[in-house]
């Protein structure tokens, strides 16, 4: 079965503000293979959350997701809202950033995985149901013993595999996991990634990782995409864009990252523009140190420098506009470190 | 100068971004207190009657009473009572001693209230233990038993009276004041900003003057409005028991008991003048607690309640279509009806 | 494992109420203590010669030490002795037992109301928030809880008594229609003993008046239930839920609604002190022979120790009901206990 797990053609989000609407996403593709990994990075606003959200309509008063995102073949934006509720928790699921509050507090966690499981399969008993929850801790390394207790008797990184748990245990066709090891201890954080690449490995499920810690998704992720200002602006491969990133931006993410290695701090001036009156053009024009005239005339389409990898950028052929001969030559522009 | 005028516009920014249900429930409020005010001071100069008055003079020492208990007409717009007062007089009466009461009897509650919320929250250790569980004892009694008993026992040393009664129902809201305070002071305290200003040599009081109470303060206000609210109502609770003021001064709830018997004879302008007066200050005082606390308290605030439905993006081809989008006067495009 | 941490949570709030119970008898002790005078002077004084007012004086303690007066005071407590009143032969505690279940009786069907009123009206009013049904319940919360008790009382029996006839105007219970008196409480009394007309009759009398105080103090809830329901209405696992595609209805009720419960209980709890003192109103206006009545009464008089006597077992009940409502919130939440 060769169906993608998720199928996103220009995917835009917005949310009502009081100086008109907010577009946190502006026209994004993309695609997850089953079994595939994909990271989406980008800096706090950039939109990967509100993109997460979106791919289950899971927005705020006011706000709202037009274009199409299929989810193994089915249709998200607008859907109704029945069709949503089976495609939440049974097709895809979301991982949150803060376990310590998304369980409830009142209910044992087997009454979570009960209320969970028979949303969608009525007709289990609630003993199969608790035992399948059992199975489910017992994959992530809980003591089945523990599926009755609540959720103020487990710590932090605990709460996040009963998170994860409850999100598999109806073996969904996508992941969609937003941060899920921000607000953890990075030993914790390595038994989530592992879990999670397992699952996505051995399920052959498809996963998004959205995060803005660029080392996690060089570690586990197959594909990446880069966010900015709510565009996609550059796309490919983990080892094409990390050790060879293409558009500005991510060549400033790349050089601002720190290793031991690093003995100066990098960082891009300047702050991401306002998404209600956006700058015209490319994006990241105010702010980019291989700006050229013709940046701010229109939005680069993506070019594709090599194979598999895209870049929304004027400097390289495909882009929409000629590149001009004085322009900067992508060898000349590595960072130094 | 420019420094207050920032200081100003800082503190009206919540206002700016207030839904607009907030700010009609603030001005609405405002409103009928203005109005209230305006009664209560302007009132007595401009209505011939004043709410003690049972005669009129017609020659020099000759005496004409008022009717007794005569029903609404041109004269008396609100009718008369079973000792000859005109009851709009009174209702004019009352609002003027609602309104004293209120401002002294909340004033006392909240200096005191928020002084020792401040100290016992700052100070914590022994005094805050011991405040805090008297203030939950208190807090737990029946208010209106203790603005009862307290007045009773204050009229023994004042004249009842304004003070007296500003005294027994400011007295019950002090655990309210001191409670929120003290909370507020307690996480406050804990905050980053604080530890900072302490590591940079800040003396105690600047810390506590500037950074604590200028924070903690916030949260006073709409107690303040909901503690006027409930002043009014006590006030009358008393009157009406017999604990507020001395009659003959105009009380509205105590004009509304000696309505009691009238009642039964089918006479209701009596009892409904003063009530309706009751309501409505109340109301509106109500109103303006819970519009402020919509604007200052931001957990409630609704997002996405502001700003228009939303339509397609403006189009990113072109240019001047983005120029006249800019000025955001266009309607979007697919949008449903305006509605915020 | 959970059995005795819910046990060991019982244990220390009942050891924790006494802390409270000894403030609040202090507390009521000092208030009437300060009283310039001496009860016996205050309300017999004026009619018996001054010799005969010293003896009754020493007879009841009053030239004893502050503190002296205070340990008998609290020994009373503990014993169940609340004093005697000076003008009424019969003892605080009789008097309670005679008055109390009629203001239990109010109060309950009044709670009862603002319950039904304040949640039905509150919890949609929180979900569907800023429409108009959301505004109009707030404003109706407002606006009732800014009606005086009395003075609704006042204008329900105009209208419903004496101009419509539909229901009684005063007291709890018909003429001729008293149960007996087994336990006091009048429903109770004629259900035990099989007088429906008894039954019939308190129950019509408790109407007005329950309704009276019920739709005051379920004008709080209201507010209470409103803004309880929008708080946990946007938790974190109130979203979590929905994106494992559990039922919208059962989002709201099961995670939303329970949850806000519990801070709901709490602060309605609380709030029958509240209803206490809206008991007094609402007794005097409808001529209910409850405590409030009694109060009213014996303050009119100057009788201190039976308004001492009284307000020491209000005091009492209110650390008790303090007590319960902790022991609910333990069952309820299990992250309270210990």
């Amino acid at each position: 079965m060769s169906e993608t797990a998720l199928d996103v053609r220009d995917l835009r989000v917005a949310y009502r503000t009081a100086r008109g609407p907010l577009w946190a996403v502006d026209g994004v593709d993309l695609q997850v293979h089953p079994g595939e990994s994909l990271g989406l990075v980008g800096e706090s606003g950039c939109g990967k959350s509100s993109l997460g959200r979106a791919l289950m309509e899971l927005m705020p008063p006011g706000g709202v997701v037009r274009g199409s995102a299929r989810i193994a073949g089915q249709e998200v934006v607008g859907a109704s809202g029945s069709a949503l509720r089976h495609l939440r928790g049974e097709e895809v699921a979301l991982i949150f950033q803060e376990p310590m509050s998304r369980l409830n507090p009142l209910m044992r966690v087997s009454d979570h995985f009960v209320e969970a499981i028979r949303a969608h399969r009525p007709k289990v008993a609630k003993e199969k149901a608790r035992s399948m929850g059992r199975e489910a801790l017992a994959q992530m390394g809980i003591p089945p013993t523990r599926v009755d207790n609540y959720p103020h008797e487990f710590s932090g990184g605990m709460r996040q595999r009963i998170m994860i748990a409850m999100g598999i245990v109806l073996r969904p066709r996508l992941i969609i996991a937003d941060e899920p090891t921000t607000s953890l201890d990075v030993i914790v954080e390595a038994q989530i990634l592992d879990i999670l690449d397992r699952l996505r490995r051995d399920e052959q499920m498809g996963m998004i990782l959205i995060t803005h810690n660029l080392g996690i998704v060089a570690e586990t992720c197959d594909r990446v995409l880069v966010m900015y200002a709510g565009k996609v602006v550059e796309q490919g491969t983990v080892e094409q864009v990390f050790n060879t990133p293409k558009h500005p931006y991510t060549r400033g993410l790349m050089a601002s990252t720190i290793s031991l290695e690093t003995t100066e701090l990098h960082s891009i001036d300047g702050y991401p523009p306002d998404l209600v009156s956006p700058p015209p053009g490319c994006r990241f024009a105010p702010r980019c140190p291989y700006r050229m005239d013709h940046c701010t005339d229109a939005v680069p389409e993506y070019a594709e420098p090599e194979p598999g990898q895209l870049a929304a950028c004027y400097l390289y052929p495909g882009a929409g506009a000629p590149v001009p001969d004085d322009a900067p030559q992508p060898g000349s522009m590595e960072p130094s470190r | 100068m420019s420094r207050l005028r920032r200081r100003l516009e800082h503190a009206w920014r919540p206002f700016r971004r207030s839904s607009r249900t907030s700010r009609v429930l603030i001005f609405v409020g405002l409103g009928i207190a203005t109005f209230f005010v305006l009664v209560a001071f302007v009132g007595p100069t401009v209505y011939r009657y004043s709410g003690v008055q049972y005669r009129v003079e017609v020659a020099p020492e000759e005496f004409e009473s008022l009717p007794q208990l005569a029903p609404p007409d041109d004269e008396h717009p609100f009718g008369t009572t079973r000792d000859n007062f005109d009851v709009l007089a009174r209702v004019i009466g009352g609002a003027q001693l609602a309104l004293s009461v209120m401002i002294l009897a909340v004033a006392f509650g909240m200096v005191i209230g928020v002084s020792l919320g401040l100290a016992s929250g700052y100070r914590g250790g022994r005094l805050d233990r011991v405040l805090v569980t008297g203030m939950d004892a208190v807090y737990a009694f029946p208010p209106l038993l203790l603005a009862i008993i307290v007045s009773f026992l204050l009229a023994a040393y004042i004249e009842p009276g304004v003070l007296s009664a500003a005294g027994a129902v400011g007295l019950v809201y002090i655990p309210q004041y001191f409670r929120v305070v003290r909370n507020h002071t307690l996480s406050v305290k804990e905050e980053p900003f604080v530890e900072a200003a302490r590591s940079l040599g800040a003396k105690e009081r600047t810390i506590l003057g500037r950074y604590v109470f200028f924070n903690v303060v916030q949260s006073v206000p709409v107690i303040l409005t909901l503690n006027a609210a409930d002043a009014i109502l006590t006030l009358a609770a008393l009157g009406f028991l017999g604990y507020g003021v001395q009659p003959p001064t105009p009380e509205w709830g105590y004009d509304i008991s000696q309505a009691q018997s009238d009642v039964a004879s089918g006479v209701w302008w009596t009892a409904f003048w003063p009530g309706v007066a009751i309501v409505l200050l109340v109301t509106g005082l109500t109103l303006l607690g819970e519009g402020l606390n919509d604007v200052i308290n931001p957990l409630l605030r609704a997002r996405g309640a502001a700003g228009r439905e939303i339509g397609e993006p403006p189009g990113d081809e072109d240019q001047s279509d983005r120029d006249a989008d800019a000025q955001r006067d266009a309607e979007p495009i697919d949008s449903g009806a305006e509605n915020r | 494992m959970e059995g005795s941490s819910l046990r060991r949570y019982l244990v220390v709030r009942v050891l924790l109420t006494l802390p409270m119970l000894l403030i609040l008898l202090t507390l009521v002790f000092l208030l009437l203590r300060v009283a310039p005078g001496d009860p016996i002077t205050a309300s017999v004084g004026a009619r018996l010669p001054p010799e005969e007012v010293q003896e009754r004086r020493a007879a009841l303690g009053f030239d004893d030490p502050l503190y002296v007066q205070y340990g008998r005071y609290l020994a009373g407590a503990v014993t169940g002795d609340f004093g005697n009143p000076v003008t009424d032969r019969r003892d605080v505690v009789e008097i309670v037992l005679d008055t109390a279940p009629a203001t239990f009786e109010l109060s309950v069907v009044g709670f009862l109301v603002a319950v039904i009123v304040g949640i039905s009206v509150g919890a949609v009013a929180g979900r569907l928030r800023d429409t108009p049904f959301d505004v109009t319940g707030r404003l109706f919360g407002i606006v009732i809880y800014a009606t005086p008790i009395f003075w609704i009382g006042l204008l329900a029996q105009l209208y419903f008594s004496v101009n419509l006839g539909w229901f009684p105007s005063s007291g709890r219970v018909g003429g001729f229609d008293a149960p007996q008196d087994i336990t006091g409480f009048y429903v109770l009394d004629s259900i035990i003993t099989g007088d429906w007309t008894a039954l019939g009759s308190t129950l019509h009398h408790l109407v007005l008046p329950g309704v009276t105080l019920g739709l005051v103090i379920g004008g709080i809830f209201v507010r209470l239930v409103r803004v309880n329901m929008l708080q946990t209405l946007r938790a974190d696992y109130v979203e979590a839920a929905r994106a494992r595609g559990v039922r919208e209805r059962n989002v709201v009720f099961r995670h939303a609604f329970r949850n806000a419960l519990v801070p709901i209980v709490t602060v309605m709890g609380l709030q029958l002190a509240l209803l206490l003192g809206g008991a007094i109103l609402t007794e005097t206006v409808f001529s209910w022979p409850g405590l409030g009545t009694a109060i009213v009464e014996f303050i009119g008089s100057r009788d201190y120790p039976a308004v001492q006597g009284i307000v020491t077992f209000i005091a009492v009940v209110i650390a008790v009901i303090s007590l319960l409502i902790d022991v609910v919130n333990g069952l309820v939440d299990p992250r309270v206990r210990y």
